[in-house]
């Protein structure tokens, strides 16, 4: 599944997509995640955690290196995808889909649109070296 | 920013998705695609690495032989030409009276003209500027000539099941025969064809760092691209991989080699961790031999070391990394936090990574000698948190012998 339109993006590659029920939906993008090949190990946070914008809430683990993965907005971790670390091909696959982490519940669902939009996202992502 | 070296393939790599990145200095493909694809291809078949980055100097003169075994710790008068050693290159200084400035091969190439000796010594990047320094500090006024071929010369490694004959592909029936029947650690020179048919001259060794067997090629800068491009091409469709430095790193850790910087630095006691075999003491009449860092190593030697070298199979496949903490559990541990209280300090991980092999993390570590027999049950601290790891032998992965 390709992104669906209404996707914010962080400068730190994850996405956050509002749901119609009120929580956001956060992955890693899949420019992110073309980066990050030969994924072994992934670490999500706890469901109820509550959360600061820009707050590791978890890692993710390659052959090379470990990297974090952060909140987008602050707000309370209400789900997450336990089927994703045994999966993690998945991410790959399916960033903005079936790759998801989390289910955020914003403190203020307004911050959302103090996020990158998808082409504004494109352009950093253009302006990083490969 | 300092502009990095280049290698001759620096090119070759751009083109052809190599992620580049500063290793001792220079522009060093650390991947292609996946470091996991580009290790099992070299298992499986073969792997193409560039390895131009290492240090390659040219020693020769009537008294290269004799100056050579007054610095290197493995003796060099007796090596015949077609030989290869590994040694390493110490100094006596720092507070233990030897300093480990590198680990190095040395070969003596086939005499130049009228029997003048000649020997290549390969170092590591990281190393090359000092260990020519020291040795240029070294050199008699007369007799030995030191040069660094580093520049007008390229390193190629050609590892796995396949590649000596992927290689031989390209080589005239004679040097094929000459290459197939080179035993490990030995070396000779071969012309190898490009994709055109034109010749190119290579001192060929069967050494290695990936645990497999398999080829190292020394060529002219100027035949990089041309020789590097024929192997790839006859290797390809024999499932032969590109491979970067993350594939090397992974394949070396796998079999137990060490890598300078990691398990071996400057202060490390080279027994505890395995290599003395890299030590040569003695002469062959039994008289001892004198280099700089001798008699310290003498003293190491006699001493049963505080903590050695082990192999670590971990309980998960998320990695120890290097500086990981290793402690044996204690009776009655406290988690404080996400700390384990009550566990005691045993050791530290000098390399680790998840090994495409075994599929389960693995690592190198130092750990006190007390708790480093094999079985042992130890835990790894990952970012606070234990995981079991248990002490196995060197190396972690062994190929198949061949038939």
């Amino acid at each position: 599944m390709a992104a669906a339109g209404n996707e914010r993006f962080a400068k730190t590659h994850e996405w956050i997509r509002p749901e119609p029920s009120g929580v956001a939906t956060v992955g890693i993008s899949a420019y992110a995640v073309e980066a990050l090949t030969d994924l072994v190990f992934m670490q999500l946070p706890a469901v109820g955690k509550r959360v600061q914008a820009g707050e590791s809430i978890g890692e993710i683990e390659s052959v090379k290196a470990v990297s974090d993965f952060y909140a987008p907005v602050a707000g309370e971790i209400v789900e997450v995808n336990t089927a994703l670390p045994g999966k993690l091909e998945t991410l790959a696959a399916d960033p903005y889909g079936a790759g998801w982490i989390v289910r955020i519940k914003p403190d203020d669902p307004a911050t959302l649109a103090g996020l990158l939009d998808a082409s504004a996202y494109d352009a950093l992502v253009k302006s990083q070296p490969h | 920013m300092t502009s990095l070296l280049k290698t001759p393939l620096a090119e070759w790599h751009a083109a052809n998705g190599g992620r580049m990145v500063d290793f001792a200095g220079w522009s060093m493909p650390v991947q292609y695609g996946s470091i996991v694809v580009e290790h099992e291809a070299t298992r499986r078949a073969a792997g193409l690495f560039d390895v131009s980055h290492m240090g390659r100097l040219l020693i020769d003169g009537p008294a290269a032989p004799a100056w050579l075994e007054s610095l290197l710790t493995r003796r060099v008068e007796d090596l015949e030409p077609g030989r290869v050693r590994y040694t390493l290159v110490t100094s006596d200084e720092g507070e233990s009276g030897c300093t480990v400035l590198d680990d190095a091969l040395v070969a003596r190439e086939a005499d130049a003209a009228e029997g003048m000796p000649r020997f290549s010594l390969v170092v590591n990047a990281s190393n090359r500027r000092r260990v020519v320094e020291w040795l240029e500090r070294h050199l008699p006024a007369i007799g030995v000539t030191l040069v660094d071929r580093t520049f007008e010369t390229a390193m190629l490694a050609v590892q796995g099941p396949l590649a000596i004959d992927i290689v031989c592909g390209l080589c005239s029936p004679d040097d094929a025969r000459r290459i197939r029947a080179l035993g490990t650690y030995r070396t000779t020179t071969a012309t190898v064809a490009d994709r055109s048919g034109a010749g190119h001259p290579a001192a060929v060794s069967r050494t290695g760092y990936t645990g497999e067997d398999g080829l190292e090629l020394v060529v002219p800068a100027t035949s990089a691209v041309a020789v590097w491009d024929a192997i790839h091409a006859a290797g390809v469709p024999r499932g032969l991989a590109a491979c970067g430095l993350g594939a090397r790193d992974t394949l070396r850790l796998e079999a137990g080699m060490p890598l300078y910087g990691h398990e071996l630095t400057e202060a490390t006691d080279p027994f505890a961790i395995g290599l003395g075999f890299a030590i040569t003491l003695d002469q062959r009449d039994g008289g001892p031999r004198d280099f700089p860092g001798a008699a310290a190593l003498r003293g190491m030697r006699d001493r049963l070391p505080r903590q050695v070298r082990v192999g670590l199979a971990l309980d998960s496949k998320r990695a120890a990394r290097e500086g990981s903490v290793v402690v044996r559990p204690g009776g009655g541990s406290v988690a404080v936090g996400t700390v384990t209280v009550g566990s005691v300090a045993v050791g530290t991980v000098t390399s680790g990574s998840f090994s495409p092999s075994l599929g389960h993390a693995v690592a190198m570590a130092l750990v006190d000698r007390e708790c480093s027999a094999v079985g042992e049950s130890l835990e790894v601290l990952l970012r606070g948190e234990p995981v079991a790891a248990r002490v196995v032998p060197l190396p972690l992965y062994r190929r198949e012998p061949s038939e």
